[in-house]
């Protein structure tokens, strides 16, 4: 059983979804409901394992699986951690419960079917960060975009198909490049195995043109200046829970293409484009911040706020130092945490009222003092305040950039103040004042259920803010090894 | 004993911790008694163990060691420890015993107020962070005691959320503080880049060696350790409010007085003060940032006493008080007066939390009620705030033998003794501001007790003294007003109240000057010297000087200030308006900020990203499948004519070639 406890992982969601699936119409929803929770908390156990019996001394995969796929074009059903997707491996089990939770009462149509989703996709990015063939990877990364447009499109807002097809667009591009970008080395190398290709000689032009291609699949999906304009308008048609998985989990992704692929398989373009790359991270960081201060939808701002801590990922992972990447790491997970906590924050109000607006609101702290405090940690968090997850990436990453450049410190650290300037902007005139319309007024304070979600990622943040060593721990060894691999040039 | 000493260091800010989660979290549990039951008794129980610490401390026994590694990346580990001296022991008691005072205070000031439990919740917790800034040995730990108790005072300015001006206020105190914060970050990745580290003592052992290194910066040639010190001495403008991030202070005091005497008087905003003086073996490197900070703080403890001249709201002078004698502290540090830095720390901790807790009475027995021109004849209603009041007055002007002239004095004093470029007017704007400290806490004293009640009869009768959970933490706060500076000045200044946590370089040790002029003198001998000398000195002369003139324009002619004010309308204006800072920040930082995001967001991703490349990509793709769709239109003819036509193109491709 040990040895296939990646495909479990892969394949119990899935399968799961597909049972969900089939319990049928509405009048089953409880049974729909109880069967995704229990699924997706037996995931959440099984992922356990994969913590407990990691070997933190190796960089190598670890829990590996390898069958023959497809024999004719040496395509493998190959799959593997190391230090840098085992931790987002957990962070995608620990999310979808919550996910689960949160669609608990308010999806009331097609129950099944939204559950069902939720947990094939699970599936399907576990597979993503565990999928150590090309091709293999390829099929997941693109097949979670499907429950995700079914997400948007289905239970989404009102401007729903526009948003979908913007992300649609977006992304497809950018995935046919990267599947240009496979081609080419198999056709260099004969094999699909991406730890091939983290050996393979290839000159500078290529390796230009092969980080173009990548590029263009993972900076869409991280995103990064100036690919990002379709991330606020997916979020604010998308339901609460896929914003959550969209934020959470989705944007890691092209993160982690950056270090699954880009890093170790073209280092000396890595090198040659780092100046680029740090500039977009830069600017996403700033400018975005900029933009994310006058939002005046909450969805919105914490979209742009996405994309600017998102910033921090991309800007550590190219100063190419351990604690650069494990900066940019804690920050994935951290943010993994947080932002899907805002938005689960901010699909408690949308429940009660029915607005994303910020002037809808004023005074909530009035007559749900509970929910003020949960979202003021959270907005802490967001702000990066010690003690709280959201230090912990910014810290190091910005530790890092100044021992490269003083001046990539001095821009990532502005936002200490523009960061907390717009979250607490946005809370002060959500939370704060007095009670500012009738609907705040009958507002009720959260229930059990929402508190359950929220007290979970409550503990998540704090108690990553308090003692990341563990989180660290793990990755050192994996991250020091690409640190070698994106330093070794190839020429 | 030592492995016992441990314990009590750890369980110091424990308690703490425990006492304002059990409060905050159990609040309506265990009800208004619970909770100031059990955050009382963890802060008594602090300030219990932290005068046991100071005292083994002061019998020899130190710690420096690690409680554990909170991250380790890069090779770098990252520690949370305690660094116990004479400094930090110092620390502890103050803090500790100021925020028993207050929260045994708070029990009288917040009786009506729904949010009791939280409140105790809130300045329990903010003693927790407080302390484990002071007992840092390490600069990770010293941003996470900075940053968390920058989160309690924000909670607390706008404890009353449904206070416009408390919310608007706690927004901008909190920014305004990262604006610090940023400067402060920046240079503890300038520590970690040069030293490598960021354990203090490490740092400090190799920062003689790193003096030299140099770079590159604005066409000159900067040292990297001015640099290091200039960032973090932004952070310190930032918690103890210098210009130019001073603006968020006084709009601090919307919230509850128990708090702006526990943090924006006595405590969180010392931790600036505290800080330069802890790094004091980087900052007596260079003499740059040490003239940086002498100047910095010489602007403030002028300009700012003389907006406190024109304030009429009583919190509000006590704000600009508090201002001006950070100022007084600053100037200490950049004269590398550090021990006289810390001294008027503690001595001003004692007295202002002391004025601002007076003030409290006045405003409780007044029904909140904080404007200076409709009190007044206070005295003869509530004679022990009255009293306690006049006591932390003449403490605060540093009129002997109260505390606060022992610690000003040797400011003013150490001041004169620097060799800094900037001494000179340092020591002008210092003794200058003697005069106006004491004219404007004169004024308020006359506005308030003395004199005419302004009041309306109904309020008059209404008033009283307060009851005694605020009237003993007064007196209790008196007591160290009073003594506290002849008692100390010996240790502190000459002695070893700091041992070697302060580090001095020969040629900038301004104290032992001083103190050459006392050579052989100790204890009561001393003291009485030091009174007999500073006497005849400019700053008493001044003193005193400001304290009649505000009796004749307070008392005796109570006509003449509002002549004055239309006679010096155009500097009256200036003042009341303090300087225009908050509107040029709010007009060109926070307006122009959000100009340039709303140009960023409807330009760049509207206009540009979106309107440009993402919907023109749409609309050229539709655009070319318009034309593409003629060609395909279905008729036999048109394929063939096109077969024909690439055939022949094809064909004549290849007879050329």
């Amino acid at each position: 059983m040990d040895g296939h406890l990646l495909s479990m992982l892969i394949w119990l969601p899935i399968l799961g979804g597909v049972t969900v699936l089939a319990t049928g119409p509405d009048t089953n929803a409880p049974v729909a409901r109880k069967l995704s929770l229990g699924i997706s908390v037996a995931a959440v156990l099984l992922s356990l394992p994969l913590y407990t019996g990691f070997d933190k001394t190796t960089a190598a995969m670890q829990f590996i699986e390898h069958a023959s796929w497809v024999r004719t074009f040496n395509i493998y059903y190959s799959l593997g951690v190391d230090g840098i997707s085992m931790p987002l491996i957990l962070l995608t089990t620990a999310l979808t419960p919550i996910v689960v939770i949160a669609g608990w009462e308010v999806i009331q149509e097609k129950v099944a079917q939204y559950m069902a989703a939720f947990l094939v996709m699970e599936g399907l990015m576990i597979g993503v960060f565990s999928a150590v063939d090309a091709v293999l990877f390829y099929v997941f990364w693109e097949g979670m975009l499907i429950p995700m447009f079914i997400i948007i499109g289905i239970w989404g807002g009102p401007n729903r198909i526009y948003a979908t097809i913007k992300f649609f667009l977006y992304t497809l591009l950018g995935s046919l490049l990267m599947l240009v970008a496979f081609l080419y080395l198999y056709h260099q190398s004969g094999s699909f195995s991406i730890l091939e290709y983290h050996t393979l000689p290839l000159d500078i032009n290529t390796q230009i043109l092969l980080f173009i291609a990548f590029f263009a699949a993972f900076a869409v999906k991280v995103p990064m200046f100036p690919v990002h304009t379709w991330l606020p308008d997916a979020h604010v048609e998308a339901p609460t829970g896929g914003s959550v998985i969209l934020a959470a989990i989705l944007l890691k992704m092209g993160a982690y293409g950056f270090l699954r692929f880009s890093l170790p398989i073209l280092p000396d373009a890595s090198h040659a484009l780092a100046g680029f790359m740090i500039t977009l991270s830069l600017i996403a960081v700033v400018y975005i911040a900029l933009v994310a201060l006058v939002q005046e939808d909450m969805k919105k701002l914490i979209a742009y706020s996405s994309i600017a801590h998102m910033g921090f990922v991309t800007l550590g992972f190219f100063i190419f130092s351990a604690q650069g990447i494990e900066g940019g790491l804690i920050q994935m997970i951290s943010h993994g945490f947080i932002s899907g906590a805002l938005f689960l924050c901010v699909g408690v109000l949308y429940d009660r009222v029915h607005s994303r607006q910020i002037s809808s609101y004023g005074g909530v702290a009035n007559t749900m003092p509970v929910f003020a405090s949960f979202m003021m940690l959270f907005a802490m968090a967001n702000s990066g305040l010690p003690g709280t997850s959201g230090f912990v990436g910014e810290f190091l990453v910005i530790l890092a950039a100044f021992q490269v450049n003083a001046w990539y410190a001095v821009l990532a650290g502005t936002t200490l103040i523009f960061g907390a300037a717009y979250t607490l902007w946005m809370y002060k005139r959500v939370i704060f004042g007095d009670v500012a319309n009738k609907e705040v007024e009958k507002l009720q304070d959260v229930s059990t259920r929402e508190v359950v979600f929220l007290a979970l990622l409550a503990i998540l943040v704090l108690g990553m803010g308090v003692w990341p060593y563990p989180f660290l721990e793990v990755m050192h060894v994996s991250v020091e090894n690409l640190v070698v691999q994106a330093t070794a040039s190839k020429l | 004993m030592i492995r016992n000493m441990q314990l009590v260091y750890l369980a110091i800010p424990l308690v703490c911790l425990a006492a304002s989660l059990v409060a905050g979290l159990f609040g309506p549990r265990i009800g208004r008694a619970g909770a100031h039951s059990v955050t009382i008794l963890g802060v008594a129980l602090a300030f219990v163990l932290s005068v046991v610490v100071f005292l083994d401390v002061h019998a020899g026994n130190r710690f420096n060691g690690s409680i554990y590694t909170w991250a380790l990346s890069g090779g770098v580990p990252f520690e949370i420890g305690f660094l116990i001296d004479e400094l930090s022991a110092l620390m502890m008691v103050v803090v500790t015993f100021v925020s028993l005072m207050v929260h045994i205070y708070t029990i009288g000031y917040m009786h009506d107020d729904p949010g009791y439990q939280r409140f105790f919740s809130y300045i329990s917790l903010f003693t927790f962070s407080m302390l484990m800034l002071v007992m840092s040995n390490n600069f990770l730990q010293l941003f996470f005691g900075w940053e968390a108790v920058g989160l309690v005072s924000y909670l607390l300015i706008g404890f009353w959320f449904k206070k416009e001006s408390a919310i608007a206020a706690n927004l901008k105190a909190f920014v305004v503080n990262r604006v610090g914060d940023f400067g402060f970050l920046l240079g503890i990745a300038a520590v970690l880049y040069v030293f490598g580290t960021l354990d203090y003592a490490a740092v400090f052992a190799s920062a003689p060696d790193a003096v030299a290194l140099q770079f590159r910066f604005l066409g000159g040639d900067m040292t990297w350790m001015t640099a290091i010190c200039l960032l973090l001495f932004v952070g310190a403008m930032g918690k103890s409010a210098q210009v130019p991030l001073h603006v968020w202070l006084p709009d601090s005091m919307e919230g509850p007085t128990p708090i702006s005497a526990l943090i924006h008087a006595a405590t969180m905003v010392t931790a600036g003060i505290f800080m330069v003086a802890r790094m004091s073996p980087l900052f007596e490197l260079s003499e740059t940032a040490l003239t940086v900070v002498m100047t910095i703080g010489a602007i403030t403890a002028f300009f700012m006493a003389l907006i406190g001249m024109v304030q009429n709201d009583i919190k509000r002078v006590v704000a600009y008080s508090t201002l001006s004698q950070l100022g007084y502290m600053t100037v200490a540090l950049g004269a590398s007066a550090y021990a006289a830095g810390i001294f008027h720390l503690g001595t001003h901790a004692f007295f202002k939390a002391l004025l601002f807790l007076a003030a409290g009475s006045v405003i409780i027995a007044l029904h909140h009620q904080q404007d200076m021109r409709k009190m007044g004849g206070l005295g003869r209603v509530m004679p022990i705030t009255f009293l306690t009041a006049w006591i932390g007055t003449i403490a605060l002007i540093g009129l002997p033998p109260f505390s606060g002239f022992f610690s000003k004095d040797a400011i003013i004093e150490a001041v004169h003794a620097s060799t800094l470029p900037s001494a000179g007017l340092a020591w002008l704007a210092l003794t200058a501001g003697t005069f106006v400290t004491s004219f404007y806490s004169f004024r308020l004293l006359f506005m308030t007790f003395h004199g005419k009640p302004r009041m309306d009869k109904e309020t008059l009768r209404h008033a009283k003294e307060s009851p005694w959970v605020v009237t003993v933490p007064l007196v209790l706060l008196a007591i160290p007003s009073m003594i506290a500076g002849a008692l100390y000045v010996e240790p502190a200044l000459f002695g070893d109240l700091f041992g070697d946590s302060l580090f001095v370089l020969p040629e900038h040790d301004t104290l032992a000057r001083i103190g050459a002029a006392y050579e052989g003198k100790h204890g009561i001998e001393l003291v009485l010297s030091m009174i007999l000398h500073g006497a005849l000195q400019p700053p008493v002369i001044l003193t005193l000087l400001g304290a009649v003139t505000a009796w004749f324009l307070y008392i005796k002619r109570p006509d003449l200030p509002d002549t004055l004010v239309r006679r010096f309308s155009a500097i009256h204006g200036m003042l009341m308006r303090k300087y225009g800072f908050d509107e040029f920040y709010e007009r060109v930082f926070a307006g122009g900020a959000r100009r340039i995001g709303h140009a960023f967001w409807q330009t760049g991703d509207a206009r540009l990203i979106d309107g440009l490349m993402v919907n023109g990509t749409a609309r050229s793709v539709g655009w070319i499948s318009g034309i593409v769709r003629h060609i395909q239109s279905g008729y036999v003819y048109t394929y063939a004519f096109a077969m024909i036509l690439g055939l022949v193109v094809l064909l004549t491709w290849m007879l050329w070639s």
